[in-house]
């Protein structure tokens, strides 16, 4: 025991006098470990903004999207009988989420005149499922539909047209029509193009108004819950979508057309394996030069402290010993280096705005940790590379004549 | 019962002409525990190599060498330097005196091969050899901020750390002037001899010889008795490195 502890006490003993020539020696390894490190820990994070961008869109693994409509008209099913249909297709199968979503078109009362906005009705778990992270204020909840003034999130541009700095004033606005009401803004999210406006509406409100004629008679024949989404397992997609299709439509009477599709992003889970990939191949690339300067350096100093190694052996250190201290020196600078090198990645990682450089200054929703893997990567790499790099000079080590070495 | 004993040893070299060149021949000799012997001879003579071979750092082309009764020529490397860390204390000329390391690191730098306690307590066990040796006070300065026969101290005080049964000088006095040297020898003679270790020196200076029990001459590889001062003046008479 007290071997290897002595062993390892006379390689930090040689790494502690000899700070400046192991510094030098190991900024090759600390940058490509940090290299490294960093780009795991980065590629884990911006394939999950990268995924999260995409589910706002098409939904989270795997969502299946089902319409149903009249063949023969075009006309989506009555309210009431999709409701029931849905509901009790939810039940039965016992699917944890499951969205409504209907387009359509919703004139706003605002300073400048009534505006005509592209308008989402959306049930709340609509938010979970697209994971919508508002930047202020908060998305829809169940209560929500009790309200007898309709709740809706709009985008910046919409507030801006309003003339709203911000929520702090409980901000209200006139939707218009036959039966105009006063809509209260309870979230704002980033969302669209330059100045284009975006509203989403509760999809059921308490008051006379929620009719579907009631928003806009223009765009009635949309005012239906056109769109249902289920989240469901990746791996059964293909028989949820069978089975969706086959139920529903025995509901709702067998005379609609029902349609289900997978629509959240599949391949770019693909697409960011390969550019981390790409990345740690240079990381790589840089380790191996970094570990080349450690050898240089521990072949030069090793040849300079023959004398010191034969003054050793007459203390009485064996060969084992020689070869492990002087492969442990090594070890111990390249690990302290990956050390090092690891915890300016964690810093520098968690102190970068993620939020605003990859996500457009939206909230990541379910931003993952400083990854323990790429961590221990780093590690290992960095005392792989004292390994290697330690291995000639401990044997040119071992290999030097005792007396040799002393008269040196 | 010798602690060391020489009985016929040769120690031969291969020239890169693959000729043969003797440095020992024939070599007698027995030293006991607690005794100081010296042993003379000119450059070249093959002091060192025997120095060495006492030592376990070289070994011999023939004869036979009995550590405390046990044939040397079986051992393993690995119990050779076992050995040599445990029973021999090493002095050297040039003191050899780890860089950047503090007096104390290099008395206690020994015990790093030692086991259990000794290694546990190594530090504080330097501290004492350097009090012992006069230099407790400098224990914290590097090398190069010693005097040379401050130096030699250190080396002493390294060289009794692990309590050895054999300290082994080569040429100990050979970096210092005559006063120093003379004070860092009776240092060594007095160090060793509460130890109750035997010393074996080498050396040109023939004060630092009479001050051994008995002496030897080694002379183109043969070692013989010194006995009369006429022989130890020819002997030493070239004050080159041995």
């Amino acid at each position: 025991m007290t071997g290897i502890l002595g062993t390892l006490a006379e390689a930090w003993d040689e790494v502690r006098v000899h700070k400046s020539r192991v510094l030098l020696s190991l900024v090759g390894v600390f940058l490509a470990v940090f290299a490294m490190t960093s780009v795991t820990a980065l590629g884990l994070m911006v394939a999950q903004v990268q995924q999260e961008l995409a589910e706002r869109s098409g939904g989270r693994a795997a969502t299946v999207a089902v319409n149903a409509w009249d063949p023969v008209t075009g006309m989506p099913p009555a309210g009431e009988a999709w409701d029931a249909a849905v509901a009790e297709l939810v039940q039965r199968y016992d699917i944890a989420t499951a969205a409504t979503i209907a387009y359509g078109e919703t004139r706003f009362r605002m300073p400048g005149g009534t505006m005509p906005v592209q308008t989402r009705r959306v049930s709340p778990n609509y938010g979970d499922l697209h994971r919508v992270e508002p930047i202020e204020g908060r998305w829809f909840r169940e209560g929500d539909r009790e309200s007898l003034s309709p709740s809706i999130v709009v985008n910046e541009a919409f507030l801006t047209a309003l003339g709203v700095p911000d929520l702090s004033s409980r901000p209200t606005v006139v939707i218009g029509g036959a039966d105009p009401v006063r809509a209260t803004i309870v979230g704002v999210v980033r969302e669209g193009y330059a100045e284009e406006l975006v509203a989403y509406r509760i999809d059921r409100s308490a008051g006379p108004w929620d009719a579907a004629a009631a928003v806009d008679p223009a765009t009635a024949m949309y005012g239906g819950p056109s769109t249902l989404e289920l989240w469901v397992p990746a791996d059964q997609t293909d028989l949820v979508t069978e089975t969706v299709k086959h139920d529903l439509s025995l509901a709702l009477g067998g005379e609609l057309q029902v349609d289900a599709y997978r629509t959240d992003p599949q391949g770019a889970e693909e697409t960011i394996a390969m550019l981390r990939l790409a990345i740690r191949g240079a990381g790589t690339v840089v380790l191996v030069l970094g570990g080349l300067g450690v050898l240089n350096i521990g072949l030069v100093t090793v040849r300079q402290r023959i004398r010191e190694i034969g003054v050793r052996r007459s203390f009485g250190a064996t060969s084992g010993r020689i070869f492990a201290a002087v492969m442990l020196e090594s070890v111990c600078a390249t690990a302290l280096a990956g050390l090092l090198a690891v915890g300016a990645a964690i810093v520098l990682v968690r102190n970068l705005p993620l939020e605003r450089l990859l996500n457009n200054g939206i909230p990541i929703a379910d931003l993952p940790g400083f990854p323990v893997a790429a961590a221990v990567e780093g590690m290992i790499a960095a005392t792989a590379v004292g390994a290697l790099a330690g291995l000639l000079p401990a044997i040119i080590a071992v290999r030097a004549k005792v007396i040799d070495a002393i008269r040196f | 019962m010798s602690l060391l004993e020489l009985r016929g040893i040769s120690r031969e070299v291969r020239l890169p002409d693959e000729s043969v060149l003797p440095i020992l021949t024939g070599v007698d000799l027995d030293v006991a525990p607690g005794e100081h012997v010296a042993i003379v001879g000119r450059s070249g003579s093959g002091k060192s190599t025997l120095l060495n071979l006492l030592g376990l750092l070289d070994t011999p082309t023939s004869g036979s060498y009995l550590l405390d009764g046990e044939p040397t020529d079986r051992l393993s490397a690995r119990r050779r330097s076992r050995l040599r860390g445990e029973v021999f204390g090493f002095v050297f000329q040039q003191f050899n005196l780890l860089p950047r390391r503090t007096a104390a690191e290099n008395v206690a730098a020994p015990l790093l091969y030692a086991r259990g306690r000794d290694y546990l307590r190594r530090r504080s066990t330097a501290r004492e050899m350097l009090d012992r040796v006069g230099l407790g006070a400098r224990a914290d300065q590097v090398p190069e901020r010693l005097s040379g026969g401050e130096q030699q101290r250190v080396a002493i005080a390294r060289a009794l750390v692990r309590a050895p049964r054999v300290v082994l000088a080569d040429e100990p006095t050979g970096a210092l002037d005559v006063e120093t040297g003379a004070q860092v020898m009776a240092l060594l003679a007095q160090a060793t001899a509460e130890n109750g270790a035997a010393l074996v020196t080498i050396t040109h200076d023939l004060s630092v010889a009479a001050l051994a029990g008995r002496r030897f001459r080694l002379e183109r590889g043969h070692l013989s008795p010194l006995v009369e001062a006429g022989a130890l003046g020819a002997a030493t008479s070239d004050r080159g490195p041995a």
